[in-house]
């Protein structure tokens, strides 16, 4: 509660005006942005990867599936966003991956 | 039998059902630095007032041997006791027996003494310390834990509900605390998470401890989850009876009005709290002593969004709820977080008759691309529809800044502010002078044969012209312009007229807000 009161003060700017302010932690451990890259294929749920259907160099078309994913008790098709060659594949078959992990590249 | 071996027969019986899970789970309940859910009932209600009900109740699951088990009470105490004086509902699970773990007829005990709550209008105390559903019951359980989110629907903004968290509330649990006004947790003893720690690392491979992951500090400064954080349960139980000192016990009704104490005006002088240099924080809970009654101020959510302070102080007797934009922390901006927490609890003070104190000094929202994904229209939206909804008294006061789409949120004339007050420091504008300038004057800045120069004169052209409170007074969005040392008789004597304040907001089943 008065735990941060000694804390340093920074300064803030909002608006062209800059305060003197002390910055939460919450705030100052906030993630950064980053853009989504198309190419880069990411888990979007923590699983299992049972199915490995490419391999590097592996040539694809939009909505291959390319990838299974079991998570939460299902069975989840990864399928290519675009068509392409596939650069790599991050991944193994059994291998556990958190959310956001990188899966495979397609160039 | 005689009347008195019958006598002896229910004290036998009372002694066995109240003797919690034996000698061995209260000692481990013991080291664990916990107190047993009837010493816990015993040390919150007022000296010898609990009332205990259904202390015979037994479980009547019959799969997986259960049929041979007994569980005293089935796991939870529930009765009736005092509070300041005052009755309350009151229930406990017993962590000693089978865990805590909610069965049927434990869950039925809890449902049936919110009924009496709600049907009596007395608040419902409850205090949660388990490992979760009794698997063994199947589907029965989770009825349980149905039953009980729909009863803190139907008494949520009638009664007053507060959840205390001793012990693990992980799944399903988690949402009856969610559903109550004010969530209590205590230092290395709460621990609230809808999935913990095992799963998590058997699902996502992330390895993280059941404190990291839900214990008190987290839900008190990350998640926001919980309103008040304490050291012990001792403290815990002293924060909940200053609580119920401040607030009605139904909607019916006012909170209790207290003997009128002036504020320790040597200690908060209300004239010097504010720094000259306007870009300078200060702490606003100094103003907020510098005004109510005894200086007390009781605060609520302290370690979450700092940069809004929330919570209940008296002003000439009465409870009145505050918000203040904080400028000490993060310059006091509006944010996903602090909107969401100012919001809550704008309807918790209207929903039992508790006129709203604002005070404003604001840069305005928290710029950047993480809050704008994390849906800051939405989040923020929904302090305009606390206020604006919002029928109890509403007094606002103007201390510094007040900019752009801050101003109109914090409680401004135009969502229907009863009285406006700015001091002589405020500044009332579309928006911040520099920014302003920079839009305003751009061609003069850009075409000066020293645009930093110019842009400084500029912004200071602006400062004097806009940056104050006169010509928001000029229109009469601002009732008065007042001295510092002021404040409290202006806002002591708007309260006084604002008893009897009546608007009636359209009829309609429920509005939609921005959840």
């Amino acid at each position: 509660m008065e735990e941060n009161i000694n804390n340093d003060y920074s300064d803030f700017t909002i608006g062209d005006a800059t305060y003197r302010t002390i910055l939460t932690t919450k705030f100052k451990s906030r993630k950064a942005y980053s853009k989504i890259k198309i190419k880069e294929i990411h888990s979007f749920i923590p699983g299992t990867i049972t199915e490995i259907n490419i391999k590097a160099g592996s040539k694809v078309a939009k909505g291959d599936i390319i990838l299974i994913l079991e998570a939460m008790k299902m069975k989840n098709k990864i399928i290519a966003p675009m068509a392409g060659i596939i650069e790599s594949v991050n991944v193994k078959i059994g291998d556990i991956v958190p959310k956001n992990s990188l899966l495979a590249v397609i160039k | 039998m005689s009347l008195r071996s019958k006598t002896n027969e229910l004290r036998k019986r009372m002694k066995n059902a109240a003797s919690g899970g034996g000698d061995k789970a209260i000692e481990k309940q013991v080291a664990m630095g916990k107190m047993t859910a009837r010493e816990r009932i015993i040390a919150l209600l007022d000296e010898n007032s609990f009332q205990e009900y259904d202390l015979f109740v037994e479980h009547a699951a019959k799969d997986f041997d259960m049929d041979k088990k007994y569980l005293a009470g089935d796991g939870v105490l529930t009765g009736t006791g005092l509070m300041n004086g005052y009755p309350v509902c009151i229930y406990a699970q017993d962590f000693t027996v089978a865990g805590g773990s909610l069965g049927y007829m434990h869950a039925r005990k809890i449902v049936k003494i919110m009924d009496h709550a709600l049907k009596l209008q007395v608040p419902l105390i409850g205090i949660n310390d388990s490992g979760g559903a009794r698997i063994q019951e199947g589907v029965n359980s989770l009825a349980g834990y149905g039953e009980i989110f729909y009863r803190n629907t139907l008494a949520s903004g009638v009664i007053p509900q507060i959840s205390v968290i001793l012990g693990p509330c992980a799944g399903g649990a988690v949402y009856s605390p969610a559903l109550t006004d004010f969530v209590f947790v205590v230092d290395k003893i709460s621990k609230m998470f809808i999935t913990g720690p095992e799963v998590i690392k058997s699902v996502l491979g992330e390895e993280i401890s059941m404190e990291d992951l839900g214990g008190a500090r987290v839900h008190a400064a990350i998640t926001g989850n919980a309103h008040f954080y304490a050291e012990s349960e001792k403290e815990c139980f002293t924060q909940i009876k200053t609580l119920f000192s401040y607030i009605p016990w139904n909607n019916k009704n006012k909170a209790k009005a207290y003997p009128i104490k002036m504020p320790k005006s040597r200690t908060f002088k209300i004239g010097s709290i504010m720094p000259s240099d306007s870009k300078q924080p200060y702490d606003v809970r100094d103003v907020i002593r510098a005004i109510s009654d005894n200086s007390d101020f009781f605060e609520i959510q302290a370690m979450f969004a700092q940069n809004i302070t929330i919570g209940i102080a008296r002003v000439n007797g009465e409870t009145v709820g505050i918000v203040a934009n904080q400028p000490m922390y993060l310059a006091g901006v509006l944010d996903v977080d602090s909107s969401d927490k100012a919001a809550r609890f704008i309807r918790y003070c209207d929903a039992f008759n508790i006129p709203l104190l604002t005070l404003v000094d604001l840069p305005g929202y928290l710029p950047g691309i993480d809050q704008e994904h994390a849906g800051v229209i939405r989040h923020g939206a929904k302090l305009l529809y606390a206020y604006s909804e919002a029928t109890v008294p509403k007094i606002t006061v103007i201390l510094r800044k007040a900019y752009g789409g801050g101003y109109i949120a914090m409680c401004s004339n135009h969502l229907r502010a009863d009285f406006v007050f700015a001091w002589p420091t405020a500044e009332i504008a579309v928006m911040g002078p520099e920014g302003a300038a920079n839009i305003i004057f751009r061609k003069e800045i850009n075409e000066a044969a020293d645009p930093d120069k110019m842009r400084q004169e500029k912004v200071e052209e602006y400062k004097t012209k806009f940056a104050n409170p006169y010509v928001a007074a000029a229109y009469g969005y601002i009732d008065a312009v007042i001295e510092p040392k002021e404040t409290r008789r202006f806002i002591v004597h708007a309260l006084e007229i604002s008893k009897n304040k009546i608007i009636h907001n359209p009829d309609k089943k429920h509005g939609i807000p921005p959840f």
